[in-house]
């Protein structure tokens, strides 16, 4: 989703909830804590996709649930629906002309990317989820987190419950570091890709284009 | 006596020199083999401007343009893509010339609400320095990207069903074309089976508006697709065109255009080599040395360089119809070389060019279409070899494709032809699905890869060839499995083919070479019992002389 239908990044729905604490203290205090696990999160990027989720979502440790989904509402309309790139909602409606069920895999929270999937018509979502304790974020992620291999797992395992043949699937991504999703397709697909995506894209003849021009 | 385009080899012959693709070989045929050679360009028409502004002021079959306009109406004009002519014309494009004096006429009339289309079908879209060559920096400037831009097959938005023919083919349009007031049609008939009603009906339709003549039906009846009126393909087209022409106001404005492919520095291509200068049989030698020599990239680069320089012979304008029998008429005068017996054996020299890959390589499904397509129905009366003969074509085959225009074709290719060969069963097992693929038509839309139907097309478009010929031969395939997967046969070299083409008969081999580029037809001028391509789906009489 991020990257591939949005401009947005993880980090921007967080930083999001961060600056929009019941006060400033509260903001000014969760931001520091934030910016000193930046350079961990940085090296994470750079290695484990997981691992910097992992990180990424401590940020929401000790915000109320309530809390979480009044800002969500907010952090769609502010953050995620004014970065949809222009031609993606066109690629979700041809796929339901097309008569596909669409699902949103995506390492973001839940309740970001279920208002988005509402938003373009998808069906269904696979996203991440934060555990919960007493109406309070632990600042952990439940199982399981959908990120990098997982997600190869986790859209195996939806299509075979749908009854969908695998060989018959599409998937798109932008980033390498969903290569072993794109690779379980029948009909994988490189949207906006990083440098390394689009050399294996083009190695194996899948499709390559870009959201991010006009529609 | 032979017509002087007809040349009969004899004992000291010279090689012919043949493309294979971006190179040129040098081929040695059997004394007696018959060459079909281009026919000289006509003379270009000496003022341009005043053949375009005389034939907008005297249409055929309708009242002159500017009678036409009112102020404030609503006009678009819509344009032939980079399809042709091939290669790409030296600027200025006819079309920019034809633009210009229209884009005056409007303006001189009040009318302001303009809008340029150019008629891209399910082709790719045409990217910006190609539009400013054909229509030229002032037009350019002035209407790109708001005012001058690509047909999209696939913007539901803005396509929109205008009727529905007594056959029950729906005719899906570009909006703004269907809601004008008056559209204006700017041609160019590079080949007899361009233009006409095919323009508007082709040109700015939706893909599902296409599946009633784009079909191996329809090829299959056209004998041949470059005859219009014995082409079940135009006629097909022909019944969405006039619906259109029905329901809208259509000034059809469509020129015509020499065979002058290439510039002065190279016109000896298209001559007899025996008659060639001591300077010319030296160039000629050099190209096919060169050509030899260097990588594949710096060979496209050097043909992609030179713009055609050709010169406009024919403009007509005014009700379609009309307009476009003038039109084919002068299609047919520079092309056709009449020829009176069909050949066992035709010879196809496959250049690096196709409508398809301006620009980008010419991939084997194009291979195809201009060997088992385009170059089969360069004819008039019946295809120039016999049915059940053998084809023998000279290319590479490289198993390479354009990533970016072509990326449905590598599919196509490569997972559906080793399932089957067959025409009807593709289209009914995949087209759909592949012209709904989400990933191509988003490459499609916006990107600049044509449709995902559009290899499907390619593959129909072969269809009356491949059900006329017996066997295919490649001579300079690099591999054997492209070949095998178009159901083709290889060999090293000519006289290997020959030999293969001969099956073991004693009797000598009647051979046919059609010595292209430049586009020349033959126009078989005896009635062939039983011979033709494929009975002829419109049921007319053969063409005799």
């Amino acid at each position: 989703m991020d990257g591939t239908l949005v401009k947005t990044n993880l980090l921007h729905p967080t930083l999001y909830y961060l600056v929009n604490q019941a006060t400033p203290v509260q903001t000014a205090a969760r931001v520091g804590r934030a910016l000193l696990r930046a350079p961990s999160m940085a090296f994470a990027e750079l290695v484990d996709r997981r691992t910097f989720n992992e990180l990424l979502y401590m940020a929401y440790a000790e915000m109320t649930e309530d809390r979480l989904l009044l800002l969500a509402d907010d952090v769609f309309e502010n953050v995620i629906r004014p970065s949809i790139y222009p031609a993606a909602k066109d690629l979700v409606q041809k796929s339901l002309e097309a008569g596909h069920s669409v699902v949103f895999v995506s390492g973001a929270l839940e309740w970001i990317v279920q208002r988005l999937a509402t938003h373009m018509g998808a069906h269904e979502i696979i996203a991440n989820r934060l555990e919960m304790k007493d109406g309070v974020a632990t600042g952990k992620m439940l199982k399981p987190v959908v990120a990098g291999p997982e997600k190869a797992r986790l859209i195996r395992e939806h299509a075979r419950s749908r009854g969908h043949d695998l060989d018959e699937c599409f998937a798109f991504s932008d980033s390498y570091s969903d290569l072993p999703m794109l690779s379980v397709v029948g009909h994988p697909a490189a949207v906006n890709p990083d440098a390394r995506l689009s050399l294996l894209a083009k190695a194996y003849s899948w499709p390559r284009f870009d959201l991010r021009g006009t529609a | 006596m032979n017509h002087p385009c007809l040349v009969t080899l004899e004992k000291d012959s010279a090689p012919r020199v043949l493309f294979s693709g971006d190179r040129l070989i040098e081929v040695d045929l059997p004394v007696g083999t018959r060459v079909i050679y281009p026919k000289p360009p006509i003379e270009p028409l000496k003022d341009v401007n005043a053949a375009i502004r005389y034939a907008i002021n005297h249409p055929l079959g309708t009242e002159p343009l500017y009678a036409k306009l009112r102020p404030g109406m609503k006009v678009t004009i819509a344009v032939d893509d980079i399809s042709l002519p091939l290669p790409p014309m030296r600027r200025p494009d006819v079309r920019e010339r034809v633009l210009e004096i229209v884009l005056e006429l409007l303006a001189d009339h009040g009318v302001d609400d303009v809008e340029i289309v150019i008629a891209t079908g399910i082709h790719r879209r045409m990217k910006a320095n190609e539009v400013r060559h054909m229509v030229g920096d002032r037009i350019f400037d002035r209407f790109w990207p708001e005012r001058l831009y690509n047909h999209d097959a696939e913007d539901k938005d803005n396509l929109v069903v205008i009727g529905e023919t007594a056959h029950g083919e729906v005719l899906e349009l570009n909006r703004r074309v269907a809601e004008s007031d008056l559209v204006v049609y700017v041609n160019i008939n590079f080949v007899p089976m361009n233009g006409g009603f095919k323009s508007m009906a082709v040109g700015l339709c939706s893909y599902r508006s296409l599946r009633p003549h784009h079909n191996p039906m329809s090829i299959r009846g056209s004998d041949s697709y470059m005859d219009p009126p014995r082409s079940q393909l135009a006629t097909d087209i022909g019944r969405m065109g006039k619906l259109a022409h029905e329901k809208l106001d259509v000034f059809t404005i469509e020129t015509t255009l020499d065979n002058r492919m290439f510039d002065k520095s190279l016109d000896f291509l298209a001559k007899n080599e025996d008659d060639l200068t001591a300077r010319e049989r030296a160039l000629l030698k050099a190209l096919v040395v060169s050509t030899g020599k260097l990588p594949q990239p710096a060979r496209q680069a050097i043909f992609d360089r030179f713009p055609a320089p050709y010169g406009l012979v024919g403009v007509t304008a005014g009700a379609t119809a009309a307009v476009h029998e003038k039109t084919v008429q002068k299609n047919f005068e520079q092309y056709l070389v009449p020829i009176d017996r069909q050949a066992d054996v035709l010879v196809l020299p496959i250049p690096y060019i196709s409508p398809y890959n301006v620009h980008a390589f010419l991939n084997p499904l194009l291979v195809q279409v201009l060997a088992q397509g385009y170059l089969f129905n360069f004819y008039r009366g019946a295809p120039l070899v016999k049915k059940g003969g053998t084809v023998i074509i000279t290319h590479p085959c490289t198993d390479k494709f354009d990533h970016e225009q072509h990326a449905s074709y590598i599919d196509f290719v490569h997972r559906l032809l080793p399932e089957t060969r067959d025409a009807v069963k593709l289209r009914d097992r995949y087209e759909e699905k592949f012209a709904t693929d989400p990933a191509f038509i988003q490459m499609y839309r916006s990107g600049h890869a044509y449709h995902p139907a559009h290899p499907f097309f390619m593959w129909y478009w072969g269809e009356n060839g491949r059900q006329h010929i017996g066997r295919v031969i490649v001579v300079g395939s690099d591999n054997e499995y492209i070949p095998k997967l178009l159901g083709w046969e290889t060999a090293p070299n000519m006289d290997d083919a020959l030999y293969r083409a001969k099956n073991g008969e004693a009797r000598s081999l009647e051979i046919t070479l059609l010595h292209v580029p430049p586009v020349v037809m033959g126009d078989m001028k005896i009635p062939v019992n039983g011979s033709g391509s494929n009975g002829g789906g419109n049921g007319g009489a053969r063409h005799t002389p």
